[in-house]
Formats: C-alpha cells, sequence, structure tokens
C-alpha cells in the first residue's frame, strides 16, 4: 500500500503507527513518567469539617475527597441509608437516585425560605431558546397553555352549580 | 466568587458562593481562566448521574492561573498559568503507580469503580467543578501542568480532556495500518478520535451522527467519511455493505448513555429508567465490527446496569477496551501534535458565553441549537 502518498492531504497520518511509541503503551506502564516524582510515601490525610460518605468497597477514607454538599434532610438520610448496601448492590444506586429527586424540592423549599424565588424559566435557558428556537419556544407555550386550559375547563365542569 | 448552582434536571444558574479554600497541605486554588461544557455534563444535567446533589457547581474542563497554595506544593507557584486535566489523581496508589490515572484510588471515598473528577457528582468523589471563578485543585504537585509559552490558552483548555478522550479512544482501538475505523457520535470527542484514528495509520474513518451540522463539522475537521444514522435502516448492515461484508476493523462509542437512534433503548433507559440510559451505541459497535475487531468505549455510561449484547461479542472474538482518558499520560505527545501542525485542537470550540449566561449555554447545547459543537465559559473580569 503506497500509504503515505495516499494519506497526503491528511496532516500527521500514520504519526503515531508504531504501537510501541503511543503514550498508552503497554496498557498498565510503570513506574510512571511523572516528572518531577511525587514527593511523599504515603498523601497525608484531609482533615474533615463535614460528612462525606464512604463506600463500603473500602476500609478507609481517603486522603483527599470533596467536601462540598454535604447530606443534609431527607434526602441526606436515604444517601446515608444507600451507602449501606455496597457499589455492587442495585439497591445503593437507586437510592441515590430517588434521594437526588428528593434534594430538588429541598432545594426549592431552601430557595424560598432563605428569600430567593428561583427564575426557573430563565434557570432552563428560556432566554436561549427564545433565541434560537422561537418556534419550539412558542409549541412548548401552546403546549402549555393547552394543558392548563383543559385542566380549567375539567374542574369548571366538574365543580357543582349552585 | 460566580459559580455555576445545579439546582435540578435541566435547570442551573450562576450564582455567589463562598471561595473554594486550601484544605490539604497538596492543594492549589486556581483562578479561572476558561472552562467548558462536556458532553458528559449533560448527562449530570440531565438527571442520570446518580449522587448529582443541589448546590454542585459542574466542569471538569478547565485551565487558569494558580492565586494559592498549600505547604507541601513544590512544583507550582502563584502565578503560573496551567491547564487541569478533569481526573482528581494522586501520582502514588498502586493504579497512579501504572500509569491508570484516571482510575486513581485516592481521591473518591465515594466510589471505587470510579475516580476522583471536578465536578462529576459525589459518585466521582463530591468536588466541586471549573465552571466558576476559583476552583480548589487537590494534588497540585501532580494533577495540574503548566502551559508552555508557545501554547494556546484554548488549545490547553483542550487538553484537559476532549482531546486526549479522543486520542485515547482512538488508541485503544489499537488501530493497524490501513485499518477502517468507526466512530460514533460527532461531538467534540468523537471529532478528534476520528481525527486520531489517522494520526494513528487509519486507512479509513467513518463518523456515524444525525445532526447534519456535526457531521458537516467533522467531515471538515477530519477529512472523514460520515453516515447520518437517520437514513440508515440497520447499522450493522450498513457498514458490513460499506466493508466487503466483514465488518469494521474498529468501532468507537463517543456517545455514550444518551444516545439516539433506538426508540425502544430511549424509552427503556432514558425516560423509564430501566437500565442506566440507552446502550444504542453499544449495540451499534458490537454488532458492525467484524470478528476479531475492537470495540473501544469512552462514551459515558452509568453505574447501574445496561442491556449489552455480550454473547456477540463473545461469538465474534472481540477485544472490549474503555476507559476513562488517563490525560496526563496523553499530554506530552499530544502538545508534540498540536506544535507539530498536526491539529489545532481550539478550532472545535464554537461558543465564548460569560460564565453569567451559563443557564442559556447550558440549554443551546444541550438541546443542539445554533451549531453549537463545544461552548466555552469564561468568568467575569478574565481578559485573555
Ligand atoms: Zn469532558
Ligand atoms: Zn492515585
Amino acid at each position: 500500500m503506497d500509504t503515505p502518498t495516499k494519506f497526503a492531504h491528511i496532516k500527521g497520518w500514520g504519526s503515531d503507527l508504531d504501537h510501541a511509541n503511543r503514550p498508552a503503551y503497554p496498557k498498565e506502564r510503570t513506574p510512571p513518567r511523572l516528572d518531577p516524582p511525587v514527593h511523599w510515601k504515603e498523601p497525608e490525610m484531609q482533615p474533615r469539617h463535614v460528612e462525606v460518605l464512604r463506600s463500603t468497597e473500602r476500609p478507609a477514607m481517603t486522603p483527599v475527597f470533596g467536601s462540598g454538599q454535604p447530606p443534609r434532610g431527607l434526602s441526606g438520610g436515604m444517601r446515608r441509608f444507600a451507602f449501606g448496601y455496597s457499589e455492587n448492590d442495585l439497591r445503593h444506586w437507586l437510592l441515590l437516585l430517588l434521594a437526588d429527586r428528593i434534594d430538588v424540592g429541598e432545594g426549592l423549599v431552601e430557595d424560598l425560605a432563605s428569600g430567593h424565588v428561583p427564575r426557573i424559566y430563565s434557570e432552563m435557558g428560556g432566554r436561549a431558546e427564545l433565541q434560537h428556537n422561537p418556534v419550539g419556544a412558542a409549541k412548548k407555550a401552546l403546549a402549555v397553555v393547552a394543558v392548563l386550559g383543559t385542566a380549567y375547563l375539567l374542574a369548571r365542569r366538574r365543580s357543582p352549580r349552585r | 466568587m460566580l459559580a455555576l448552582n445545579y439546582r435540578g434536571p435541566y435547570r442551573v444558574r450562576a450564582s455567589q458562593k463562598p471561595d473554594p479554600v486550601i484544605e490539604h497541605p497538596n492543594d492549589a486554588i486556581v483562578q479561572v481562566l476558561r472552562s467548558c461544557i462536556c458532553g458528559s455534563d449533560l448527562h449530570l444535567y440531565h438527571g442520570l448521574v446518580p449522587d448529582t446533589r443541589v448546590g454542585t457547581t459542574f466542569g471538569h474542563e478547565f485551565v487558569g492561573t494558580v492565586v494559592d497554595i498549600g505547604d507541601s506544593v513544590q512544583n507550582l507557584q502563584r502565578g503560573d498559568r496551567v491547564l487541569v486535566p478533569f481526573n482528581v489523581f494522586c501520582g502514588s496508589c498502586y493504579f497512579c503507580q501504572r500509569e491508570l490515572y484516571g482510575n486513581c484510588h485516592n481521591t473518591n471515598p465515594q466510589a471505587t469503580a470510579v475516580g476522583g473528577i471536578y465536578g462529576y457528582s459525589h459518585t466521582a468523589g463530591g468536588f466541586d467543578g471549573g465552571q466558576a471563578q476559583f476552583v480548589r485543585v487537590p494534588f497540585a504537585d501532580v494533577g495540574p501542568t503548566k502551559i508552555p509559552d508557545d501554547l494556546l490558552l484554548e488549545d490547553a483548555l483542550m487538553l484537559t480532556d476532549a482531546f486526549p478522550t479522543g486520542y485515547q479512544a482512538a488508541e485503544m482501538g489499537g488501530i493497524r495500518e490501513g485499518d477502517t475505523v468507526v466512530v460514533f457520535g460527532a461531538g467534540p470527542v468523537g471529532i478528534f478520535a476520528a481525527k486520531s484514528a489517522w494520526l494513528l495509520g487509519a486507512g479509513r474513518v467513518i463518523v456515524v451522527d444525525h445532526l447534519e451540522y456535526r457531521l458537516d463539522f467533522v467531515r471538515n475537521f477530519a477529512q472523514c467519511e460520515t453516515i447520518d444514522f437517520k437514513s440508515v435502516d440497520d447499522m450493522a448492515i450498513h457498514i458490513k455493505k460499506m466493508t466487503d461484508w466483514l465488518g469494521a476493523d474498529v468501532c468507537i462509542d463517543c456517545v455514550g448513555c444518551e444516545a439516539a437512534g433506538s426508540a425502544l433503548q430511549r424509552l427503556t433507559g432514558v425516560k423509564l429508567k430501566m437500565q442506566a440510559g440507552s446502550a444504542t451505541v453499544l449495540h451499534w459497535a458490537i454488532n458492525s465490527v467484524r470478528k476479531g475487531g475492537t470495540v473501544s468505549i469512552v462514551g459515558v455510561y452509568g453505574p447501574t446496569f445496561n442491556a449489552v449484547p455480550i454473547g456477540n461479542a463473545v461469538n465474534k472474538g472481540l477485544t472490549l477496551r474503555m476507559n476513562q482518558a488517563s490525560v496526563k499520560r496523553h499530554l506530552p505527545r499530544l502538545m508534540e501534535h498540536i506544535r507539530a501542525g498536526h491539529i489545532e485542537p481550539h478550532k472545535v470550540i464554537t461558543h465564548r458565553m460569560p460564565l453569567e449566561e451559563v443557564s442559556d449555554a447550558y440549554h443551546l447545547f444541550s438541546s443542539k441549537l445554533d451549531g453549537c459543537i463545544k461552548p466555552v465559559l469564561i468568568p467575569p473580569g478574565v481578559t485573555v
């Protein structure tokens, strides 16, 4: 195959053809080519100021972790409960997903309690929708009006007449 | 500081949060100059990743300036400009010792199957991300990489995830001279995978997507053939027809768990959540590759299960390779490719928006409006 000529129009064609020169060859390379190498044997432990949940598939805390959004409220309780199951157990993940949905409600309450009324339409990118997809925005608005209108009519029809 | 604030599926806003602080002696605080929204952020945005807590800051692709360092940091100084690989990794655990930085065991207490990732839910360590003015960067002696003077800031930005992930996707395909490579997905990672397939010596590169603007883009950027899957009845038959009825040598999944293309997969995966998202591309890849071929997966899949045709993979004798990219491992070589003019990664950026407009940026990207391929956020006060 006369490949170099065939691919002359593709800049850099075949420059990593040799497998042994590829950055990820072999799959597990040891020792690592860190320059300079790390200057610790075991990393120091990060002090813990908030609750951080831990997988039951490891014996101890990792030396470093994220400390934002500690578990809170009902969703937090569910997350704690979920972490009683291993990652190998589907219940772990399903409970976490359910806790995420509850957390959204708690977030709304938190917003309102702190006197912040969330601008939900704009948080969902409403302005970009109006600007770049006005037809779609109009259709969605019509659908919302239709649903609300139908609900209103149904409610009126069912309400007892006096 | 101003930062993204996740409020629930399809809802984010930019709001004021406390500045991050040094929490570990090897931490640095980085002032963000640019951050990206990534296709994998959309899985968070759509509420598909377990333990994505309200109030979280997303963003695992960012470059910035070091503004503070902890006591034990030796390799960085205030004022250094750095690109920060999306993996949070220690450099010294069992996996880092084998250059599997994407699988570090020392940064994520909350799961063992995934390492720490900035702004990628508590399942990936609970680290706040870079769609903010400032970010806490752990293991500052290991992860952040100084941006050489001759490298464009936005090329460095593409080196934090999209380009190395695309390159590693192609690399895991074990491409040999003249191989036919099919890349599923024409987002930034798919675009970089297609381009990388040529660097690795492919003989034919075919990219599959359904959005005309993305197919146009990848044809130009990566000089490849394209398939619009909406115009195809059956992907496996189509690709076999294109390859003397044998199948492709290598198939690469750059889509992950929200793939379009199969109503049944969308219903069971994305709508009913009976599996961890749709596995359409896995089906296409396994069924379109030739016997003895390789399927490489970098698209994001959740931690629960997917219906995957493993029997076909066994019967065809396939090699399956997959991982989160170990970004740091690829950086020297990829910088050489940029210097040699083989690739200009920043050219995939289509949108530059102020961090204040992050709600619109997410909606634009998620809904594929305005020809959006790769959106970049610029925090307030940044002038470069
Ligand atoms: Zn990314
Ligand atoms: Zn490690």
